[in-house]
């Protein structure tokens, strides 16, 4: 056993970049198989701005997983609620979002986006409350739970909108392309990957360099030893859940608009994408989860350009492939 | 009680609901010979067995399989396809057989091995995304399955609706190649059910629940965990392939809908929960009263919609709509895990338990 000074430094965790380059080196790879640049580089921004989406809907999930060993099967649900709940804003006020001014349109998208947080974190609340609160440490039970949760919701949504696919056209400033050169990449893409990307940073912030991130990672290593010191570890989690919800319903508006139409089925269609994300980062990891996310866009992207059939299974196969080589994930954080 | 297993329903109510739902199911093509109960009574029959077959996974190893409606799909499928690509003749159903319930095993076979090393969890999300990949494929390879429209077919002569077996001077009661459909399916769930029960009653069974009161000390016992919840995947995936043969051989039809589709997947757990899970016997309940709601209480929802309609009252319409029973099912469910988390067979045996003192 090594003896250390108090003034001196603790060793620095070994770094794992190795998942952190798979996307790069991915990217790479296929980029000869393409061919043509211009094409790459849609392909690829239509990948990051995919993947954003995509973590953004799924960084509670593994949150929840890795501190309170609560695995949601009803995640989806907030994504449909967030995107339903944009539809209340959006279609109202579609003069507003159809107008010719970025400031209009974003008059329109900011009280959405907004309600779709506020109305998935009060879901997610009443979910934890009722449904979660009482199966704590009941794997199955949560299982069930959850799905029931699911299923609840997704009725209601029909019930409230009736079964119909419901339109939602992006806000003008967001249509359209960038065009450099022969390259077109969409707006709203760029503008997803930004939103992505500020949010993953911001995640990473609060994690690594507040007392409460403090507090949510060694909640995540340790639970007990947390609570022992006095921290109440349900009322953190409770916060991380809603936070999560949030998150999901703000990724089910992004979703919405990027497919320009919202239906209730999209919560429990994604729910098997962001699985999928979520196991491949390995439970419990933001790290993981963002790399997870990026590969899963990628391959549906690359997969659906170079060979389409067999884009409908290159999710599971590259599931099957991370798995192989790390059986936790890219990134395993607990020990469970 | 060699044929229970020495596993009795262990209460009276119970074994009184079994029986008369036995014997009903027994005597519906004889009296109550109209389309609609002949359907919802095979339903009965085919979803108790993939129900208990089911139960096989969740109650007895408590791992959530979100794949069961994919084993069920092969058969139906590999019945459908081989019927309709090579005419009707038992020499297809046979082939569809042979080809189908071997695939289903070696599937489960994979995804055991791939994901029952870690934890329930994993398996629950493995399962449900390999399920979701194999929807999409059925529905995309057309060429073979027919896409959304799935393989209708022509069933054997002697299954016919128009092949007579007993004509109706005889005892008052034509014997059509329909009915015996109907016992064929009655017969072979019935034997099916009581296989698994004869399955969870073996000292396999007993390691199975060993595994999953406390997974550490079966292993920490010398079982090989990793084993028995693999060939407990295997067995139900068999099961499940099987009731999906029978289905299709019913329908004279496999698309995603009736055999496939994700709702099913939902139907199955409802119907477990609701029943009991980890009793077998619950599938037979669970399946009965599920169909039952699903044929008769819809008709009764679609009246208290309109009248709710006519009344004026807001949302209540919507609410109760027919199309929306499975909001009402799913508060059932929710309400079931948490208030009664054995069933309606736990309950009823329960209830027996309190009454006799011990």
């Amino acid at each position: 056993m090594t003896e250390f000074a108090a003034s001196e430094r603790l060793p620095e965790p070994k770094r794992d970049i190795l998942p952190l380059l798979l996307p790069v080196i991915l990217a790479l790879l296929v980029l000869p198989l393409i061919g043509s640049t211009s094409s790459w580089i849609t392909l690829t921004v239509a990948s990051l701005a995919m993947g954003m989406m995509i973590f953004i809907m799924a960084s509670g999930l593994t949150l929840v997983f890795g501190l309170m060993d609560v695995l949601n099967f009803g995640h989806g649900a907030f994504i449909s609620v967030g995107a339903y709940m944009a539809t209340l804003v959006l279609l109202p006020l579609a003069a507003t979002g159809q107008a010719d001014s970025l400031w209009l349109n974003l008059a329109a998208l900011v009280p959405a986006i907004l309600l779709a947080m506020a109305a998935s974190a009060a879901l997610g609340l009443v979910v934890e409350r009722v449904l979660i609160l009482p199966v704590y440490g009941l794997h199955l039970k949560q299982i069930l739970m959850t799905m029931g949760g699911l299923i609840v919701t997704e009725q209601a949504l029909y019930a409230l909108w009736g079964p119909q696919i419901i339109p939602l056209p992006l806000p003008t400033s967001l249509r359209g392309s960038f065009i450099f050169g022969d390259v077109a990449i969409s707006k709203y893409r760029v503008a997803a990957a930004l939103l992505g990307l500020v949010i993953f940073i911001a995640i990473q912030l609060i994690l690594n360099r507040t007392k409460l991130g403090l507090l949510i990672r060694a909640g995540v290593e340790n639970r007990e030893m947390v609570e022992a010191l006095g921290y109440r570890i349900r009322r953190l989690f409770l916060g991380v859940f809603m936070a999560g919800s949030a998150l999901a319903g703000l990724g089910g508006i992004m979703w919405a608009l990027y497919r320009e139409q919202v239906h209730a089925s999209m919560g429990s269609d994604l729910t098997v994408l962001v699985f999928i994300v979520v196991i491949i980062g390995g439970l419990g990891s933001i790290g993981g989860c963002f790399i997870g996310a990026l590969l899963v866009a990628m391959v549906a992207n690359y997969g659906g350009f170079l060979l389409p059939k067999l884009a409908l299974v290159s999710n599971i196969l590259l599931m099957v492939a991370i798995l192989m080589w790390r059986p936790r994930g890219l990134y395993a954080v607990t020990s469970r | 009680m060699m044929l229970l297993s020495g596993d009795p329903p262990r209460s009276r109510v119970l074994s009184l609901l079994l029986i008369l739902i036995i014997v009903v199911l027994a005597a519906v093509p004889l009296v109550f010979p109209g389309a609609k109960a002949m359907n919802v009574a095979t339903k009965i029959c085919i979803f108790a067995v993939l129900v208990a077959s089911y139960d096989l996974l969740l109650g007895y190893t408590g791992s959530v399989s979100f794949a069961h409606t994919m084993f069920y799909g092969i058969g139906s499928y590999a019945v459908a396809i081989a019927l309709y690509g090579m005419g009707p003749n038992w020499t297809a159903v046979l082939v569809g057989i042979v080809i189908g319930l071997p695939l289903a095993m070696l599937l489960a076979l994979g995804i055991g091995l791939f994901s029952l090393r870690v934890e329930a969890i994993f398996f629950a999300m493995i399962t449900l995304a390999v399920a979701s990949a194999f929807l999409v494929l059925a529905s995309q390879f057309s060429w073979l399955t027919g896409g959304e429209d799935g393989r209708s077919f022509q069933l054997p002569e002697l299954l016919r609706p128009g092949t007579v077996l007993i004509p109706k001077d005889w005892f008052g009661l034509e014997i059509n190649g329909r009915v015996f459909s109907y016992y064929l399916v009655f017969v072979a769930s019935a034997a099916m059910v009581l296989a698994l029960l004869r399955v969870v009653n073996s000292p396999f069974g007993r390691v199975l629940q060993a595994i999953r009161e406390n997974r550490f000390r079966a292993e920490a016992l010398g079982y090989r965990t990793v084993f028995h919840l693999t060939y407990a995947n295997c067995l139900a995936a068999l099961i499940a392939a099987c009731a999906g043969v029978l289905n299709a051989l019913w329908l004279r039809y496999a698309g995603p809908d009736t055999s496939l589709s994700f709702s099913i997947m939902v139907d199955i757990l409802l119907m477990v929960v609701i029943g009991g899970m980890g009793t077998i016997y619950g599938a037979i309940i669970g399946a009965t009263i599920f169909t039952l709601a699903q044929n008769y209480l819809q008709t009764l929802m679609g009246a208290a919609s309109k009248a709710a309609a006519d009344a004026g009252l807001p949302l209540l319409p919507g609410l109760l709509h027919p199309d929306r029973w499975l909001l009402w099912l799913g508060l059932l469910f929710i309400a079931s895990v948490y208030f009664f988390p054995t069933g309606v067979v736990g309950r009823l045996r329960g209830a027996a338990r309190s009454n006799v003192p011990a």
